[in-house]
């Protein structure tokens, strides 16, 4: 039984499916980009900014803020998205992603948009700072003031530099810490599998004493319901794994690898911003 | 001479003169800092005692991180830290940090402009026993090419004292070179530092050349100019211990008194000090140079003295130096 009103779900599926209509709309204009981890995540991001963040979008220097690092910068229009929808700067700004002069840098980068909380792009990097404010509120004894974020790709794991953090926040117990992985089993090459096997891998985050919770990163219940459940554990850090589908939303993008890293071209984009805005057909109009 | 109005150490040139670790000033001037100010961080990447942080742990426990052996989550575990208010200094052997976590320092505390202090101690071919693999000599050149971080070449504990506690007041990234051997102390408490300030330490009245020097090394150019002083070749002899940002009006002023410079480093001559040297000479006030330095190599065991006299960065290489320049 899910915390989750059905009212409630049946919004944020709402707002996830206009934030990937915006991800489509930037990248058609970006001309470049990557397609297939944004729309994946839309879900996990809705729920985090429109249901569990502590934040307050016109007050982004607020200073009891709970923090949110986006660790695989590379699926930044969805951070972007999201941050435009949660009324952070305007929608309409999205269609600069990735243009000169913009603040939306193709990957990440605080300054351009000082409201980000880190610059990022090379892989492997966000948890270790994610891991450093939560010391730092631990320290500061506001780690149960606040709540420090990370959503990390799966592909990124293959990055050495994860374990050392993830070792170190299972040594520090930093209950005020969540990591997100994106579990979509693709990254450039190919499948996760193929590249670097990554399985079993909820056995080895909890060999380093995280607290492990696995969900349907397209259920708003279940997404929803594991940002509540590790808020309560106390004892260890804890990661969501969040399998989802690459390109979901799109059915042509969906489960596709070569979706990682590029962009819809004009006939594509209208072709999925005709399925998001019929919902997958069911209503007949898009202007409905 | 000596330049008295920098009240160094008249001692500089006995046989018996005061010798201590550079790191060492360092352990002190971070106990200052947290002194001074409740926000400054330690973290050590399992090497707290031998670069001179055990002190800061001793005095601050709570405000101490112990990473591990794990150089590339150090630099970022301090950026986040400083991502929420926190002064972090990070320390470990320079060829560890900035040498393994480069990228991590550029781009999650650079490019994040995070204020994280980088100590790297063990900087240097003097590093001696260890071999190569623990001499840095290449840390300047990869420090100095990232935007945004201020690099620092203490030439005494006493120097590394005051850099330590002025680096925790800039707001900016700073890579502190620091080196582990006893070398001589030449400044004193009442020696003047500042951030991006070089300083005449030998003065003369017509110099035929300039030397620069950065680090423990600037004893070296010391003790070279007093010899050539001797032979009747007179020189000015500057510390330059910021190596970024750099003090260009000094460094053109001095070009334009002496007409001649010689850099001396302990490190590559290939993007270093004198590199940096080089690059605002040809640019306002093209002179002639020679770099006292490692020329494309790497270290290996021996003794500090040894080593610097292999490799040419003793008195007699500063010496062959300039003499080769006012031939």
């Amino acid at each position: 039984m899910s915390n989750l009103s059905d009212e409630r779900r049946i919004e944020l599926e709402k707002i996830a499916n206009d934030i990937r209509i915006s991800i489509i709309d930037a990248l058609l204009e970006a001309k470049s980009g990557h397609t297939a981890g944004p729309l994946g995540m839309s879900d996990v991001f809705t729920v985090l900014y429109f249901h569990t963040l502590n934040h307050r979008p016109k007050e982004p220097e607020w200073p009891e803020r709970d923090r949110v690092v986006l660790s695989n910068g590379h699926i930044c229009p969805v951070l972007y998205s999201t941050m435009a929808h949660a009324g952070y700067f305007p929608v309409e700004e999205l269609k600069t992603l990735r243009k000169f002069g913009s603040r939306l840098q193709g990957h990440p980068h605080r300054e351009f948009l000082p409201m980000l909380e880190t610059s990022s792009g090379p892989l492997g990097a966000g948890l270790s700072q994610a891991v450093g404010m939560a010391i730092a509120d631990k320290m500061d004894a506001k780690d149960k003031d606040r709540r420090i974020f990370c959503f990390m790709g799966d592909g990124e794991l293959d990055e050495g530099q994860n374990w050392e953090a993830i070792m170190l926040a299972g040594k520090n117990k930093l209950f005020n810490l969540t990591a997100i992985v994106d579990r979509n089993n693709i990254q450039i090459d190919g499948y996760t599998e193929d590249i670097m096997p990554l399985e079993s891998l909820s056995d080895k985050w909890r060999a380093f004493n995280w607290h492990v919770i696995e969900v349907d990163g397209h259920n708003m219940e279940e997404i929803a319901d594991a940002f509540e459940m590790a808020n309560t554990v106390y004892e260890h850090p804890t990661v969501i794994i969040a399998h989802t589908i690459p390109g979901k939303g799109v059915k042509e993008f969906e489960r596709d690898y070569r979706w990682h890293g590029k962009p819809p071209n004009k006939e594509e984009a209208d072709m999925a911003l005709k399925e998001l805005r019929t919902l997958g057909g069911k209503i007949k109009s898009e202007h409905e | 001479m000596l330049n008295p109005a920098l009240k160094l150490n008249t001692k500089m040139f006995d046989k018996d003169v005061e010798q201590v670790p550079i790191r060492k000033g360092f352990g002190e001037g971070l106990v200052m800092a947290g002194e001074n100010n409740p926000q400054v961080v330690g973290l050590c990447a399992d090497l707290t005692e031998s670069t001179q942080m055990d002190k800061f742990k001793e005095k601050f426990p709570n405000r101490f991180v112990e990473i591990g052996v794990a150089e590339q989550n150090l630099a970022s575990v301090a950026s986040g830290m400083a991502a929420m208010g926190k002064v972090p200094f990070i320390t470990s052997y320079a060829m560890f940090s900035p040498g393994r976590n480069w990228e991590q320092i550029r781009t999650t505390i650079a490019y994040n402009d995070r204020p994280v202090k980088i100590a790297g101690s063990h900087a240097g071919i003097s590093v001696g026993p260890d071999g190569g693999t623990h001499q840095a000599v290449e840390d300047i050149a990869i420090t100095r090419v990232i935007p945004k971080m201020v690099v620092i070449s203490p030439c005494d504990s006493i120097e590394a004292k005051k850099a330590t506690m002025a680096t925790a007041k800039t707001g900016t990234p700073v890579y502190l070179r620091l080196a582990r051997e006893k070398t001589p102390v030449m400044t004193t408490a009442e020696t003047p530092f500042e951030i991006g300030k070089a300083q005449i330490v030998w003065k003369s009245t017509k110099p035929k050349a300039g030397i620069i020097a950065t680090g423990a090394l600037l004893h070296k150019a010391l003790l070279a100019a007093q010899t050539l002083e001797k032979e009747g070749i007179d020189v000015e002899v500057m510390n330059l211990s910021t190596i970024k940002p750099l003090d260009t009006e000094a460094i053109i002023a001095l070009a334009k008194k002496a007409g001649k410079i010689v850099t001396v480093e302990e490190h590559q001559i290939r993007g270093g000090m004198g590199s940096a040297v080089a690059e605002c000479l040809s640019e306002h006030f093209p002179a002639p140079m020679r770099f006292v330095g490692v020329r494309d190599q790497f270290g290996q065991s021996g003794t500090p003295d040894e080593l610097i006299e292999h490799y040419g960065m003793g008195e007699k290489g500063v010496i062959e130096a300039v003499r080769s320049l006012i031939k």
